[in-house]
């Protein structure tokens, strides 16, 4: 397969650097424009696994800080289970109190990764 | 009266920051005012992730990086009041708060340091005609509904203005089951970041139509349909281009505005460009002892960089209540008024700089200057000229209006130029 370039914009933090990935057939050849590791992470998995970190809320009952507690997925999964992940936080009620880290959903949608509370309740 | 050495007023992400450096800094009579019943500002509503990245090496989610600063604020016994509004603040520093514990209530403090963050320009800055109907919010409202209430605000999407809460609500949206038909942006960029039109936009595939503006809302009781127009090069709707969109809620993203009015009262110089209070190199505003950061200040993109700029705040504030007590009994140091500073100008595609005044005896040895271009630029050099001397000249790949720069002086520089009054950053080809 010959060799192609995929402009991409780093997605890890704010400061959205330009990247440019070189890729061969299924293999990554370089990537340049990062300004940091993660950079150089990102461009390999974007152009070979896409992943995401889905954050949402989930109601709580007994807490002073209102109705819904944030959650996340303690780390990235990919890109297309997405929707997955928010199919399996319906209907999912947390009670206080609620520690930052606590699971919400244990290895969510098969992904192998937890579901965790991004705040206190 | 109640007297105490520092008032910061907002325990947002950057009256927080600022406490903590204060207290670092040596001043432990600290106090933090905020009118919402927990501190943490905008962070709690923001739960998407991306927080944190510069600060603590890692990446976080909203509440997560509030946390962070509420459990360092506790753990220094820094006292935080909640539910408290200040209402009115003199410039002799006499802060007035009203709350139910302690009803009307006057405090005096030696310094205070501004942190009320900013608001979202409403519907009503905008002329877009039609009727009154239920469906239209701000996006940080729907973020609020969303995210904190547990309610959706709507089920079929328009969003006007690409500001970055506009974007992250056509994600979250998009995630929650409603359909998001397009994100209109008057200007020909987008005003939020990058990595927001990525993975918020281009993910879900949700067109982000640019030189757009919405002419037309339907509906009387609840929004029916928007009308989105293509404009020209003077922003004008061009006719013939109308498309409609049946729909139920329109969010508005069109920019933030630093909320100010205290500030006014007080007697604090703003800038025409920021809307922010007008900052030395130490952000003290026009009224001595009162200093200003975070979005108060100018907007912020990354909240790192309010936390970073907050600190800085909470330090000269500090530095402030240190000297003018050894001033009541030594007389040693002076005014602003006494000694040489150096004006910042922002010319070129720079819209601002924050600062804008540098006293070389006073600053750090180094400083970061923020700035925001006016358009977006490629390949362009970051200058800045001490008097006609250049002392800084980088590349930018790409720069635009939504994202926030940064320069750094040195005070030998400055100290060097001597004679020289202005400092100019600007944008150069080569």
């Amino acid at each position: 397969m010959a060799r192609e370039t995929r402009s991409l914009i780093c997605i890890n933090c704010p400061l959205g650097c330009p990247l440019e990935v070189v890729v061969d057939g299924g293999e990554v050849l370089s990537v340049t424009g990062n300004t940091c590791k993660r950079g150089e992470t990102y461009g390999r998995k974007e152009v070979t696994n896409p992943t995401r970190i889905v954050t949402s809320s989930v109601p709580v009952v007994g807490s002073a800080i209102g109705r819904m507690v944030s959650v996340k997925t303690a780390s990235d999964i990919p890109k297309e289970k997405i929707f997955d992940v928010m199919a399996a936080l319906e209907g999912v009620q947390m009670t206080a109190p609620v520690e930052i880290g606590d699971v919400v959903v244990a290895d969510v949608a098969g992904t192998g990764v937890d579901v965790v509370a991004t705040r206190r309740a | 009266m109640e007297s105490r050495d520092i008032v910061i007023i907002g325990g947002g992400p950057a009256g927080l920051a600022a406490a903590i450096a204060a207290h670092e800094a040596g001043c432990t009579d600290v106090l933090v005012l905020e009118r919402d019943v927990q501190l943490g500002g905008i962070l709690n509503q923001c739960i998407h992730n991306g927080f944190g990245l510069h600060t603590f090496k890692e990446e976080l989610t909203g509440p997560e990086y509030a946390a962070r600063y509420v459990d360092r604020a506790r753990e220094l016994g820094i006292e935080c009041r909640l539910g408290t509004m200040v209402v009115e603040l003199t410039p002799e520093h006499v802060v007035w708060t009203v709350s139910p514990d302690r009803g009307v209530h006057a405090i005096s403090a030696k310094a205070v340091i501004l942190a009320m963050g900013c608001r979202e320009r409403p519907r009503g800055a905008l002329n877009i005609p039609g009727f009154r109907p239920a469906g239209i919010f701000s996006a940080g409202t729907a973020q609020r509904l969303v995210n904190i209430e547990g309610e959706m605000p709507g089920r079929e999407v328009v969003i006007l203005g690409s500001g970055d809460i506009g974007l992250i609500m056509a994600r979250r949206m998009t995630l929650e089951g409603a359909h998001v038909a397009c994100v209109a942006e008057l200007m020909p960029y987008s005003g939020g970041l990058k990595r927001n039109i990525v993975q918020c936009l281009d993910d879900y595939g949700i067109p982000l139509l640019l030189s757009h503006t919405v002419t037309r809302v339907e509906g009387i009781n609840r929004v029916e349909a928007v009308w989105v127009a293509e404009v020209d090069e003077s922003l004008r709707p061009i006719a013939g281009t109308e498309v409609r969109y049946p729909c139920d809620t329109l969010l508005l993203s069109v920019g933030l505005l630093p909320e100010n009015e205290l500030s006014r009262d007080a007697g604090v110089e703003l800038s025409p460009v920021t809307r922010g209070p007008v900052v030395d190199d130490a952000l003290q505003t026009s009224v001595e002892g009162v200093f200003a950061c975070g979005n108060v200040l100018h907007v912020h993109d990354l909240v790192d960089y309010v936390s970073q700029e907050a600190a800085a705040a909470g330090r000269a504030a500090a530095r402030y209540v240190a000297n003018s007590s050894s001033e009541a009994e030594s007389q040693t140091e002076g005014t602003r008024e006494d000694e040489r500073c150096l004006s910042v100008v922002a010319e070129g595609g720079v819209r601002y700089t924050v600062p804008s005044t540098v006293y070389p005896a006073r600053m750090d040895e180094k400083l970061l200057v923020r700035f925001r271009v006016d358009n977006v630029y490629r390949d362009r050099f970051v200058s800045v000229y001490v008097g006609n001397k250049r002392v800084w000249h980088r590349k930018r790949r790409v720069m635009a209006p939504g994202e926030m720069e940064d320069v750094s002086l040195k005070r030998a520089d400055l100290e060097a130029a001597v004679g020289a009054t202005t400092i100019r950053v600007t944008l150069e080809e080569e």
